[in-house]
């Protein structure tokens, strides 16, 4: 055996562990927001994203008892049952783990090789295939656990009273018939930030990140890149043209920016890993999601900022390699 | 003066474990039956014994002369008798053997007449001999000659001397300092005298308050006992792992970063270790040669602490005089960070020895399973030379040389910060020096195929050459036959046109 002959009481499970602690207060509001069906959302992402890392590490007969006890798979699951909308059927949310787990993660050799966020993967992949249930949000305050139970067992997608616009689908369908943005928010669907009821579920997930920076199992860099890249872009716009642009806050406190910014961005196998690669990367996250957003043909353009952002990391970290001890010279006192 | 302390990126703050060896006196050890003094202590060369076997030494006796400008000499640990030369296993991960002097001791201590030097007085050629005959090379570790550091002729501001012990379990150098600080000070100061320079600074980390207190209480009688007007100044340094490596130290008290290849005399800076400061007191104030040091035994002992070691004394007869514990599974020479495990504990203590310790799998628990990286960046933040260990990592593995060499693979000096902190228990610092080796090896063997490429090709020209120069000269014959055939054609014609001609 050679040196070091000590270890730090550390390991991958306690981080993974760590996140999904993190994550309680998010689902917490969300279930006192939106409903309880997000537990039963998350409990089936979980079981399908074990049972199928378990069955994938049978086929590339690998060690099961390491991997599966890692933690990693059951964070996948319960930031895709997050981004999903909680009344999706059940059969959707599996599709989606299986694009995650067996297609993201494995087909590129497993946790620690894959390239592309296999949440952001998973959800892609299900709003490119089903754009239809993919817009059905719950509308909050309907709280009724029971209609959201029978949508997510499949039942006839009888969705009225139970649905409502989100704050970014509202936006952009006010927007695309020329109201101006003050108009817009002037609507029920709007709160003091965001969406009404959801701006809250952004504050539980900003409660999380600062779990995660105190513990630091994610670097500050990489929420405050994706903040600015976002927040920063929609105050230029918002600053240059109000009717049009809704504001930064609004941005950030609408659709997934902070479950992103503390929870997706941070994903360490697939962001930039240098210090200013990951603010680079995260900027690049942020400003896209709001190209997205304003321009695009999706009304959340997160998930598709983060996967073209993950191409670029090789890049990002070759070009932001850090000064090493005595590369940069400091005067002598 | 109060030095403006600097930080230096990285590092970690593991378990100090000072405890256990810290609280007794140094303790003298009982001679050993026999003492293996290898030839070679120093790392940049060896001494040319001039003892033959049957020959009585006495203690501090010269038994091997410097060899060449980087040798340092060695001498008898004790009185006795040369039993014979021949190689021994020495303590090194390889555990290759060595060539060294086996004495027997007589038992008797009995000393060779010492010829102390006076610093004010001699010069300094016959101070650096002195201290190259004296045997002193730098205790810290690296065995580097002191005669060859101090002897540089470069413009030296700032003298270092390194009580800072950043290793957890090791506190060899805590001990001298708090027991033999006054020879640390007269050492340091001998050391500025010999390099000039403008201040001597003593860096010490404060997690060994004894330490900082016995060496300020020396240095402040030792103010203005010559007439240098330069004071050696103690400063406590934070408790950070490795704030001891040298390049390290260097940073924290000048703010001064050494690239990797580069020496930090060429930045007006050198930096001895405590206990070759104290050797060097010895030596010329003294006239005692190196024939001991300081050795912290710890771990798994009954009795663990710190010993005045005679070197050449075999690493068995420490560990049988501190009492093995029950569930010892290996021996380890130097701190549980960077040390290395023993191959066999018949190796003798030499000049870089600091540290004993006995693992067993409580104190030193075997890793867990290793697991993929997931670029988690813990690593690169504990990296103190601020490089990406988890890229070097990566680049390692898929044996991507080029892009660890362009990542610093070779800026890497294996502290071992980042495997201590790795969550997924990758063995980092292994997978470096498996790097490391291929390059060098792969650099090796570019080298001999260009060499066999360069030969070849100096062959094949060789061999035109020579073609060239055949044809040249069969062409020349031939000419010359033709010429001379010519000639005697024309003749045979002439001849045979004169027999033609009608009579």
């Amino acid at each position: 055996m050679s040196s070091p002959h000590i270890r730090q009481p550390a390991s991958v499970q306690r981080i993974m562990l760590t996140v999904l602690l993190a994550l309680l207060p998010g689902i917490a509001v969300y279930i006192w927001q939106i409903g309880a069906a997000i537990l039963v959302n998350i409990a089936i992402a979980s079981a399908t994203a074990l049972a199928t890392e378990a069955f994938i590490l049978k086929l590339r007969k690998r060690p099961l008892a390491i991997t599966l006890g890692d933690g990693s798979a059951l964070v996948t699951a319960w930031l895709i049952a997050l981004a999903l909308p909680c009344i999706v059927p059940w059969w959707l949310t599996v599709l989606a783990v299986l694009a995650a787990i067996a297609g993201a993660k494995h087909l590129y050799g497993g946790i620690g090789q894959n390239p592309f966020n296999p949440a952001m993967i998973a959800y892609c992949s299900m709003i490119v295939a089903y754009p239809a249930i993919m817009s059905q949000w719950p509308a909050p305050g309907h709280t009724d656990f029971a209609a959201q139970f029978h949508l997510i067992l499949g039942g006839s997608r009888d969705i009225d009273g139970i649905t409502g616009a989100t704050a970014l689908d509202a936006m952009r369908t006010g927007l695309r018939n020329h109201a101006n943005v003050d108009a817009i928010l002037a609507s029920g669907t709007f709160g003091f930030a965001g969406g009404r009821g959801w701006e809250w579920l952004a504050v539980g997930y900003l409660l999380g990140g600062g779990i995660l920076l105190a513990r630091r199992i994610i670097d500050w860099r990489l929420p405050l890149g994706f903040i600015a890249g976002l927040g920063g872009t929609a105050a230029l716009f918002w600053l240059i043209s109000p009717e049009r642009f809704p504001s930064p806050l609004f941005h950030l406190a609408s659709g997934g920016a902070m479950l992103a910014a503390f929870f997706i961005v941070t994903d360490p196998v697939t962001a930039a890993s240098t210090p200013r690669g990951k603010l680079i990367f995260a900027a690049g996250v942020g400003i896209l999601a709001w190209i997205v957003r304003s321009f695009g043909a999706y009304p959340e353009g997160i998930a598709f900022g983060v996967l073209l952002m993950n191409i670029c990391v090789p890049w990002i970290d070759r070009h932001t390699q850090p000064a090493i001890f005595g590369q940069q010279q400091e005067t002598r006192p | 003066m109060i030095a403006r302390l600097f930080h230096f990126r990285g590092g970690i703050e593991p378990d100090p474990h000072k405890r256990e060896s810290s609280a007794a006196p140094i303790r003298p050890v009982p001679l050993p039956p026999k003492l293996i003094v290898p030839l070679i202590q120093g790392s940049r060369g060896g001494a040319r014994t001039i003892v033959t076997v049957g020959d009585k030494v006495l203690k501090g006796q010269c038994i091997g002369e410097a060899e060449g400008a980087g040798g340092t000499a060695i001498h008898a640990p004790t009185s006795g008798t040369v039993m014979e030369i021949d190689r021994y296993p020495m303590a090194h991960p390889s555990g290759l053997a060595s060539l060294a002097i086996v004495l027997e001791p007589d038992g008797e201590e009995r000393w060779i007449t010492p010829e102390p030097l006076d610093p004010a007085r001699a010069s300094r050629e016959e101070l650096l001999l002195r201290i190259q005959a004296s045997g002193i090379v730098g205790m810290g570790g690296a065995t580097f000659p002191s005669h060859i550091k101090i002897g540089k002729e470069s413009r030296i501001d700032t003298l270092l001397i390194n009580g800072a012990e950043c290793e957890p379990w090791i506190t060899c150098d805590d001990r001298l300092m708090r027991e033999r600080a006054a020879d640390i000070v007269a050492g340091a100061k001998i050391l500025r005298h010999l390099n000039g320079a403008r201040r001597v600074l003593v860096g010490i980390e404060d997690n060994k308050p004894e330490a900082i207190a016995a060496m300020t209480a020396a240095a402040h009688d030792a103010h203005g006992k010559d007439d240098s007007g330069v004071d050696v100044e103690i400063v406590p340094i934070p408790t950070r792992y490795p704030a001891g490596g040298e390049k390290q130290l260097i940073r924290v008290l000048t703010g001064i970063e050494i690239p990797a290849g580069k020496i930090a005399s060429d930045f007006g800076v050198q930096c001895f270790n405590v206990g070759t400061a104290h050797a060097v007191c010895r030596a010329l104030a003294h006239g005692e040669a190196m024939i001991s040091r300081i050795v912290t035994v710890t771990g798994n002992v009954e009795r663990p602490g710190n010993y005045e070691v005679l070197l050449g004394t075999p690493v068995h007869h420490l560990f049988a005089l501190c009492g093995l514990r029950p569930g010892t599974d290996r021996k380890l020479m130097g701190g549980p960070m960077m040390g290395f495990t023993l191959p066999s504990l018949d190796a003798p203590i030499t000049k870089g020895s600091n540290c004993l310790i006995a693992a067993s799998p409580e104190l030193f628990p075997p890793p867990p399973p290793e697991q993929p990286c997931i670029r988690c960046g813990t690593c690169a933040r504990s990296c103190p030379i601020g490089l990406q260990p988890f890229a070097l990592y990566w680049a390692g593995r898929a044996k991507r040389f080029d892009d660890a060499n362009r990542y610093h693979l070779f800026d890497c000096i294996e502290c071992g910060c980042c495997a201590y902190v790795c969550p997924a228990h990758i063995p980092l610092v292994d997978y470096f020096r498996f790097a490391k080796s291929e390059i060098r090896a792969r650099d090796e063997e570019d080298k001999a195929a260009s060499q066999a490429r360069a030969r070849f090709e100096a062959r094949v020209a060789r061999l035109e050459r020579e073609k060239a120069e055949k044809a040249a000269r069969l062409a020349a014959k031939a000419a010359e036959t033709r010429a001379s055939l010519a000639a005697g054609d024309a003749a045979l014609i002439a001849a045979a046109q004169k027999n033609q001609e009608p009579a």
